[in-house]
């Protein structure tokens, strides 16, 4: 059948060829999972469970359920952020679906997003899409991978219409301090862009709370800030995020939405009210948990010679290999039966370095690493 | 948190991790773990280190039963007092003092279901404090320690995504 030349242009995902590579074996310990290893909450499945045998399976309303909506709110009051249910919430297929809606509600034909890079590998796709051209602004291993002014500046970002940002960040857990982002903040001030900031990983940080770009002065009513509950509520499959953001922009995503999703599954939204109601001590077991893995694996990492900088957020260590890492990664499963990602696969930035991925067991880490630093000593 | 809880968070996971690993984990450096250690044992936080068993699966394994007993105390004898003549005996895996119905519940450990009996019959019942007992044979085990008892893992998760 003939296919639309978007279909056909769409570049294949760098991370299809890993995944092909390390399904051929099967003697695999893989840190190249972009998921949590935790299941959902029990009381959240057993809400979803409930809602089934009641029978609740029609639509919800188009925003999503008017009781999750007003708990997301809640919630997003410990990050300082403040949305009004009724108009400023918007519950969506995953957060995937609120960066398309983003996109498309957000960019016209010609405009320029601006990316920071290594990052998240749907961003480009889903500007291209929307008939935006990506302007990439890579982020650099001396500043641990934030984004800063000057780097916007050098990437000729004050000509964008939109910036995207992913903060705690895939792949390279990095995060943003409060002085970070006001630098940010002011740049897209003073060169009047909007921001979509994909803060999906808001609620694995170490050490530290989440900061979002929204909260920074004059930012609210330019920013739409994403989320949802695969990763904080270990529920990628049930898929199931959300948008905020002032409601003209909610407005013009949920128009979209209606026609292209009409709502989120319901079932999941059951889950989510369960999970904001009473999981958060769930939540904080899993954030401690990861919290000694990232400790445990950035320490190996160093300790065998490939710097890693200490990341403060979502589930990923991202050391220098110091060399080509698609060879490195290609040849460290072939050795050891090690999978991680090369760095590039998220960008150019991302080069010589790879994502590591430790929301995988304590025992499996640690077999994992040795392996890694025998082969790393062998080369 | 504090540094001996830390240390406390991961031991009670995994008592088997190694000082180095435990440093790596919380970041400590070793001898801050090891003095977090010492002092978790000296003021008797930790009084040991076990693995968790399924014992069904041990060839020749034991039998767990829960033993509710009540006691009648007097002037001179208190709950510690019966606790302490209880406890000594080796086929006491656990004691806890507990509210409701009873007074002690037991956790017994014998080679067999007479091996139990034997012990509660002619060892516990006839305590003078002890007025009544009641035995329960633990039939299957699901979950010790934390620990669900089952096969294997089974991530299902795919060996590699965005």
């Amino acid at each position: 059948m003939r296919l639309s030349d978007r279909a056909r242009t769409l570049p294949e995902s760098g991370i299809r060829k890993f995944f092909e590579l390390a399904e051929a074996r099967d003697d695999v310990i893989s840190l190249g999972v972009g998921e949590p290893d935790f299941s959902a909450p029990w009381a959240a499945r057993t809400a979803a469970i409930d809602s089934l045998e009641r029978g609740k399976t029609s639509y919800t309303s188009n925003r999503g359920m008017a009781a999750l909506r007003e708990r997301i709110a809640d919630h997003h009051e410990r990050y300082d952020q403040s949305y009004e249910p009724e108009s400023e919430v918007l519950v969506t297929t995953g957060a995937s679906e609120a960066v398309d809606l983003a996109f498309r509600a957000l960019v016209d034909p010609g405009d320029t997003v601006a990316v920071h890079e290594p990052t998240y590998i749907s961003y480009g796709p889903g500007i291209e899409l929307a008939g935006g051209e990506q302007l990439t602004v890579p982020t650099r291993a001396e500043d641990d991978f934030a984004l800063t002014r000057e780097s916007l500046e050098a990437a000729g970002a004050a000509e964008a219409d939109l910036l995207v940002l992913c903060y705690p960040n895939n792949p390279t857990g990095a995060t943003m301090t409060d002085e970070e982002l006001a630098e940010v903040a002011a740049f897209c001030r003073d060169e009047d862009l909007r921001v979509v900031a994909d803060e999906i990983y808001a609620a694995l940080t170490y050490g530290a709370d989440h900061n979002s770009i929204a909260t920074q002065p004059g930012m609210r009513e330019r920013t739409v800030v994403v989320n949802g509950f695969s990763k904080a509520y270990a529920m990628t499959g049930l898929r199931l995020g959300y948008a905020l953001g002032p409601a003209e922009a909610i407005d013009g995503m949920n128009r979209i939405h209606q026609y292209t999703m009409l709502s989120a599954p319901t079932t999941p939204q059951y889950a989510a009210i369960e999970a904001l109601d009473r999981c958060d001590d769930e939540v904080t077991e899993m954030v401690d948990e990861y919290n000694r893995r990232r400790r445990l694996v950035v320490s190996r990492f160093n300790e065998m010679g490939l710097d890693t900088f200490e990341p403060g957020g979502a589930f990923y260590a991202f050391p220098d290999c110091g060399g080509d890492d698609e060879a490195f990664a290609e040849a460290l499963l072939e050795a050891e039966g090690v999978a991680v990602v090369p760095g590039s696969v998220f960008g150019e930035g991302g080069e010589g370095h790879l994502r590591v991925s430790y929301a995988t067991s304590m025992r499996e880490l640690k077999e994992a690493t040795d392996r890694i630093a025998s082969f790393v000593e062998g080369r | 948190m504090d540094a001996e809880r830390e240390v406390l968070d991961v031991l009670a996971r995994n008592a088997r991790e190694d000082i180095d690993d435990i440093a790596a984990q919380t970041g400590l450096d070793a001898a801050a773990v090891a003095d977090a250690i010492d002092a978790l044992e000296a003021k008797s936080v930790v009084h040991g280190y076990q693995a968790v068993v399924d014992w069904d699966r041990v060839d020749e394994g034991k039998i767990r039963a829960v033993v509710e007993i009540n006691v009648e105390l007097d002037r001179e004898t208190g709950y510690e007092q019966v606790a302490d003549r209880i406890a000594k005996f080796p086929a006491v895996d656990a004691l806890h003092l507990v509210s409701g119905d009873y007074d002690f519940a037991v956790e017994v450990l014998g080679e067999n279901m007479q091996d139990v009996s034997e012990f509660i019959s002619e060892q516990v019942a006839p305590m003078p404090e002890v007025t009544q007992t009641v035995t329960h044979y633990i039939m299957e085990t699901y979950k010790d320690g934390g620990i669900r008892f089952e096969d294997g893992d089974d991530d299902d998760r795919l060996s590699v995504s965005p």
